[in-house]
């Protein structure tokens, strides 16, 4: 996928100013924040589990090469291919040769972010061969022509009315008589619709949240059954993965999963978790006729060992997304890339360089919610913390940044200016008014989307002086 | 072997520090497959294990219905059939377990084998269901095909209760035990299908199953 992550500042601007997408932004909190909290209070070992599904994840980075060295054995045992791929285009051309192998001309897939990454729709549509997303999510932003904007709710910036508009246009030809405007109406639609391509599609693509290295198995969850459609139909089934997605036996697999979903949608478990390996056997009476695992690096083999390790642990739950301030205010759009929220803010700046994504990591209060409820216990601030330090070291920071930053420091380091500078703005400021300010000279795109508190009588330090540290 | 592949392996190994002796530490925590922790509600024994399991399949919309005996199977599905306004006839796994109950009990009209697509409602056999979520496990090959689990609209499965376990720690274990290799697909199915993609409002029915009914039945393996 292009990015226009560098545009991030003009990003947020439309955002904000898009009350269409501010009201979806507010749904997040009841549907997705309180539905994790109350599945965690209904089991009294996640917080458990989450130390051990970090202790896996990091055990099995430790020994990655050697664990994906395992799946790719089971995997040619079961009768399956694996492709290693080092960057996007090699995976795309992969894909592309494995299509054309199985002479495809419609190519359903269920959702996989990984397809999202190296840009697979536009390429497989300029070599011919037609792409149908069958998560309604997915299938929504195809007919929008937009990436999604959530990792695991692609479509969640969208309301019933522009998804009927939609359906119309592209199901209908634009005839509005037949346009449809009840949920369960247009889930109908999409579900006839897709039916048709499911049935005709030549290669089915999914992605995975886990590879198991004891048994070759590729696994995938979901709720609408799309996914599994996607690879039981189709003579070719082909599984997009990255590296980091390997873990030892399903028993590893199995606690990652007790906790990935309640801490996505709060559900308990999805709908549905399943496990594939291989073609189909001997006697089987459905499913595909080829299994290939693309497994690929893009960037990720440089993280190992570096201060953003970390960031492989991610189980794409999105709990950090949905529980981001920043995130819940400009939505997923405005990250300008695949991945977005504070994951995206840490994985993007590594998979398409700093000079792209600097502005990314920027995106943070460092309030601390991302990394209290990332299930895989994930530092997100902290290394957030260390792309400003590279940002900043490599000259990248905005001048105002810079500058504003450099007249901090001169103060910090002054204590004594620093005491009679910010006793002064106090005592003006409280003068001034009382209560709120709604803007404040050199502070305007500060006040814009919020009031800053008039300060109220002096500063901390005269008062700890006062009260002799009391 | 492919370039690509050198090239990330020895990309990994170096980060790693790999030594020669590590594979062997690899192999044996694969080996050793050790459960990790279980929560206490996958540990409840009988009889609160079939009360969990069926209190939550029906959290997330399955329906599900005790039998005391493989003669009761047939009725039951006709009688579910009935009651949702549907024809007497499905589609049905080629299971022997299926096979033996006293199918001409009733009027139902089954065909077995895979589905286009074109069939109703599908019937299978589960291998194990899981409590502590309301899970179904099924697993496929000549005997169940995959199909019937995700094509037709009402998905009726038949679930000896002896293979009603607790977590899913003990039905890796009891897959294990069939061989060294892992069917094709291993589904776990929770309640019927399901989407949020429409201002997060959930709606059942999306691609796979709007319905899936449940039997447990005693007395059957
Ligand atoms: S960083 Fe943590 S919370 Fe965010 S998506 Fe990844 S696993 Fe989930």
């Amino acid at each position: 996928m292009e990015s226009s992550a560098h545009a991030f500042p003009a990003n947020v601007r439309h955002a904000l100013a898009d009350p269409q997408l501010q009201r979806a932004m507010g749904r997040l909190k009841g549907h997705f924040i309180d539905k994790r909290a109350h599945a965690r209070a209904r089991l009294p070992e996640f917080d458990a589990l989450r130390d051990q599904a970090k202790a896996i994840k990091d055990h099995t980075l430790a020994y990655l090469d050697l664990y994906l060295e395992r799946f790719e054995t089971e995997v040619r045992r079961s009768g399956g291919h694996v492709h290693w791929c080092r960057d996007a285009a090699e995976a795309r051309g992969v894909v592309l040769g494995l299509c054309r192998e199985a002479g495809a001309r419609t190519v359903t897939k269920g959702k996989t972010m990984i397809g999202e990454e190296i840009g697979l729709n536009p390429f497989l549509e300029a070599n011919g061969i037609r792409p149908v997303e069958t998560d309604l999510g997915e299938y929504i932003i195809q007919l929008a022509g937009e990436p999604p904007s959530h990792i695991i709710a692609p479509a969640v910036h969208k309301n019933k009315e522009q998804i009927s508009d939609l359906f119309v246009e592209h199901h209908h030809g634009g005839d509005r008589s037949r346009r449809l405007d009840g949920i369960p109406e247009l889930v109908t639609e999409a579900r006839e619709t897709l039916r048709a391509r499911f049935l005709e599609a030549d290669v089915g693509i999914t992605g995975a949240n886990l590879l198991i290295a004891e048994t070759g198995q590729t696994v995938i969850v979901t709720n609408e059954g799309n996914g599994d459609l996607t690879q039981t139909l189709p003579r070719m089934h082909i599984v997009l993965a990255s590296l980091e997605k390997v873990v030892p036996t399903m028993e590893d697999a199995t606690t990652i999963l007790r906790i990935l979903a309640r801490s996505a949608t709060g559900q308990e478990f999805s709908t549905y978790t399943t496990w594939s390996a291989g073609p189909r056997r001997p006697g089987d009476l459905d499913g595909p006729e080829a299994f290939h695992v693309v497994l690929l690096d893009n960037g990720r083999s440089a993280l190992l060992g570096s201060e953003f390790q970390d960031i492989l642990r991610c189980i794409r739950c999105g709990a950090c997304l949905n529980h981001c301030p920043i995130y819940g205010s400009v939505g997923g759009h405005a990250y300008g890339w695949v991945y977005t929220g504070p994951m995206g803010a840490v994985l993007s700046p590594a998979l398409i360089g700093l000079d792209e994504a600097h502005h990314l990591p920027n995106a943070s209060t460092f309030c601390g919610r991302c990394e209290d409820v990332c299930p895989m216990r994930i530092p997100l601030p902290r290394m957030l913390r260390h792309w400003r330090e590279r940002e900043f070291a490599s000259g990248k920071a905005p001048a105002a940044a810079r500058w504003g930053l450099g007249v901090w420091a001169w103060f910090a380091t002054r204590p004594w200016a620093y005491r009679l500078a910010t006793g002064l703005v106090a005592r003006v400021l409280g003068l001034a008014r009382r209560g709120r300010f709604a803007a404040l000279p050199l502070a305007g795109g500060w006040t814009r989307g919020r009031d800053f508190p008039s300060p109220e009588g002096r500063t901390f330090h005269a008062q700890w002086a006062s009260r002799r540290g009391r | 072997m492919s370039e690509p592949r050198t090239e990330i392996l020895g990309k990994l190994r170096r980060a790693l520090a790999r030594t020669d002796s590590d594979a062997a530490a690899v192999d044996a925590r694969i080996a050793a497959h050790t459960a990790n922790l279980v929560p206490a509600r996958g540990q409840v024994p009988e009889p609160e294990r079939v009360a969990m399991f069926r209190a939550m399949a029906g959290e997330v919309g399955g329906t599900t219905e005790e039998l005391a005996g493989p003669a009761e199977v047939p009725a039951a599905v006709a009688r579910y059939l009935a009651g949702q306004n549907l024809p007497a006839r499905a589609a049905m796994a080629p299971d022997p377990l299926l096979q033996g109950l006293p199918w001409t009990t009733t009027v139902l009209e089954l065909r077995q084998g895979r589905t286009h697509g074109d069939d109703l409602v599908g019937i299978t056999a589960a291998f194990a269901g899981v409590a502590e979520t309301g899970t179904l496990v099924t697993l496929s090959g000549p005997t169940h095909p995959t199909t019937l689990n995700f094509l037709s609209e009402t998905h009726v499965v038949v679930l000896p209760r002896r293979r009603l376990a607790g977590a899913y720690e003990e039905v890796w274990a009891r897959l294990r035990a069939l061989g060294a290799d892992v069917p094709r697909t291993v589904n776990m199915i929770t309640g019927p299908s399901r989407t949020a993609d429409i201002e997060q409002t959930i709606q059942r029915g999306a691609h796979g199953p709007r319905r899936l009914h449940i039997l447990i039945v005693d007395g059957l393996d």
